[in-house]
C-alpha cells in the first residue's frame, strides 16, 4: 500500500491500482454527501482531477495519482456516499486504474512515511 | 487565532469536544463529534442546544417611534411581550441587517447578527443617541427542536405558555432569563438570554437532559436553509430589497398605506405594487451534486447570460437532497422552472421551488 500527500491510498495488484482516500481524510473532511466518479475507459494524466467529493462544508477534489486508466468504478458510492466515512480504506475505494509505468509508484509514502506525514 | 472573541462557553465547547473555527470575529463551534449531519437530524428529532452569544443584544431606551423610522416594519403596533422579525434599510432600499425586536413594556430589546453588531450599534446610535445600551454582560443559547418545551419547562414551567414569538423576562435558578420563543432552525425552540457568569451552569443543565445535544455552526447553516431562511451576508445583503429577497411578510399593512417613512420607502412600495425585477427562490438540483454559493443560473444549457444565481446551498439531512436558494430573473421564478446551474464546467438541471424545503413546526 502506497499514500500520496492528498491522502490517497494506492493499493496495486497485477498493474490494476486501486484509489481510495484515507480514514484520516475521511475524518477531516466530515460527513460525505455526493460522490461523482470518472468514466469507466477514460485516460488520465498524473494530478487530474477524476473525482470530486462534496462534504456537509465543502466540494474537494481527488486527483488521478498516476497516468493510466480508469477501468472500473465504485458506483454503489453515488447512491450512498456516507459510506466513503464509514469504510474509506475498505468498501469505499473510488476508481481502478490500469498503470503502464508501476515505476511512478515509488514516488508515493509508505505506511510508516504517511503516518509521520499526518502526525 | 488570538484575535478572535470567545464567548463564555468557549471552555465548554472545548470539553465537549467542538471543532472550533473563526466566525464573524468570533471563536465557534462549528461541530461536535456528532458531527454536522446527526447534529442536524438531532435538533429536528429531539432538541439542540446553539450558542449563539456572538449575536448582538441590545437594549434600546426609547418610544417605538424612533425605532420603526429605521425599520419597514410596524414596531408602534408591536404588542408588549412578543417580537418580530425586521430589516434595516438603507434610502436605497437595500438591506443593511436583518434583526428581532421585542416590546418588553418599558423598553425595546433587538438582536443583530453577530457581523454587523458594531455597525448596527451605530446605525442605531445615529438614530436614538444615548437610548442605545449595547448588553454586554450576557451570553445568548437557542434551544431548537420538537423536544424544546419539554427541556426548558424543566427550569421554568411557564415558558409552555409562550407561543410562537412571544417573550418574557423569567427568574430561574440561573438568574433573570430573557426568553424568546423563536429561533433561526424551523423548529419549535427558544432564545435564552442569561447572565454571563450563569451560562455555563445552564448550559449543563439543559445538555444534562437527555433530549438535548450540543449543536455547531455547521447544522445551524443547513437548518436555517431547508427553513428556507435567509442569511445575512450570504442572501441578504445592501445589494438586495426586502421585496426582492421575499420579506415582503415582514412589511405590515399600516407600513404600506400610513407610515410609509422608512428608508428606501419609495423603492420597496414601489417594488411591492409593480413586484421586484427579481426574487429570491428555492432551487432543488435535480442529481445528487450541492449546488453552493457563486453558482450562476441559466435558462437553458446554451445561453451565455445568466437568469440569475445561488446565495447559499448545502446538502439538507432532513430533506435527503441538496437544496439552494439564491435570486432569478422574475420571470424565471415560478416553482417549477427548469433552469441549469453551472458546476464545474457543466450545466445541470434545478428546479425553482417554493420555500421553506421543510414546513416550520413553530407553536403558533
Amino acid at each position: 500500500m502506497k499514500y500520496t500527500e492528498q491522502h490517497e491510498w494506492l493499493d496495486e495488484d497485477e498493474g490494476i491500482v486501486t484509489v481510495g482516500i484515507t480514514a484520516h481524510a475521511a475524518e477531516q473532511l466530515g460527513d460525505i454527501v455526493f460522490v461523482e466518479l470518472p468514466e469507466v475507459g477514460s485516460e488520465v494524466s498524473k494530478d487530474d482531477e477524476v473525482v470530486v467529493i462534496e462534504s456537509v462544508k465543502a466540494a474537494s477534489d481527488i486527483l488521478a495519482p498516476l497516468d493510466g486508466e480508469i477501468v472500473e468504478v465504485n458506483d454503489p458510492l453515488t447512491d450512498d456516499p456516507g459510506k466513503v466515512n464509514e469504510d474509506p480504506e475498505g468498501e469505499a475505494w473510488f476508481f481502478k486504474i490500469r498503470v503502464e509505468d508501476l515505476s511512478e509508484l515509488d514516488d508515493y509514502m509508505t505506511e510508516a512515511e504517511y503516518k509521520k506525514f499526518i502526525s | 487565532m488570538s484575535d478572535l472573541k470567545r464567548t463564555g462557553l468557549y471552555d465548554l465547547h472545548l470539553e465537549l469536544g467542538a471543532k472550533m473555527v473563526s466566525f464573524a470575529g468570533w471563536e465557534m463551534p462549528v461541530q461536535y463529534p456528532m458531527g454536522v449531519l446527526k447534529e442536524h437530524l438531532h435538533t429536528r428529532a429531539d432538541a439542540g442546544l446553539f450558542d449563539v452569544s456572538h449575536m448582538g443584544q441590545i437594549i434600546l431606551r426609547t418610544d417605538p417611534a424612533a425605532l420603526e423610522a429605521l425599520v419597514p416594519v410596524d414596531v408602534i403596533g408591536l404588542p408588549e411581550g412578543r417580537q418580530r422579525y425586521a430589516l434595516f434599510t438603507n434610502d436605497e432600499g437595500g438591506i443593511l441587517d436583518d434583526l428581532m425586536i421585542a416590546n418588553r413594556g418599558d423598553h425595546l430589546f433587538v438582536v443583530v447578527n453577530a457581523a454587523m453588531a458594531e455597525q448596527d450599534v451605530a446605525h442605531l446610535r445615529r438614530a436614538l443617541g444615548d437610548a442605545v445600551e449595547p448588553v454586554t454582560n450576557r451570553a445568548l443559547l437557542a434551544l431548537q427542536g420538537p423536544k424544546s418545551e419539554d427541556v426548558l419547562a424543566e427550569i421554568t414551567p411557564s415558558v409552555v405558555t409562550m407561543r410562537f414569538m412571544d417573550v418574557a423576562v423569567v427568574d430561574s435558578d440561573f438568574g433573570d432569563l430573557w426568553i424568546s420563543r423563536s429561533g433561526y432552525a424551523g423548529e419549535d425552540g427558544f432564545e435564552i438570554s442569561v447572565a454571563d457568569d450563569r451560562a455555563e451552569v445552564l448550559a449543563r443543565a439543559l445538555l444534562a437532559h437527555p433530549s438535548v445535544a450540543p449543536i455547531g455552526l455547521g447544522a445551524r447553516d443547513s437548518l436555517r436553509l431547508e427553513a428556507g431562511l435567509p442569511l445575512y451576508g450570504s442572501d441578504l445583503d445592501t445589494t438586495t430589497t426586502p421585496v426582492e429577497a421575499d420579506l415582503g411578510w415582514a412589511i405590515q399593512k399600516v407600513r404600506r398605506t400610513a407610515r410609509t417613512g422608512f428608508p428606501g420607502a419609495h423603492t420597496i412600495l414601489n417594488q411591492l405594487s409593480h413586484g421586484p425585477a427579481r426574487r429570491r427562490v428555492g432551487l432543488a438540483p435535480k442529481g445528487r451534486a450541492p449546488m453552493r454559493a457563486g453558482v450562476e443560473l441559466f435558462a437553458n444549457d446554451t445561453d451565455q447570460t445568466p437568469v440569475g444565481h445561488i446565495t447559499s446551498g448545502a446538502f439538507g439531512p432532513s430533506v435527503e437532497a441538496p437544496i439552494s436558494m439564491g435570486y432569478v430573473a422574475t420571470e424565471h421564478s415560478a416553482p417549477g422552472t427548469l433552469l441549469y446551474g453551472e458546476l464545474r464546467g457543466k450545466r445541470l438541471p434545478v428546479a425553482v421551488t417554493a420555500l421553506p424545503f421543510r414546513p416550520a413546526t413553530y407553536k403558533r
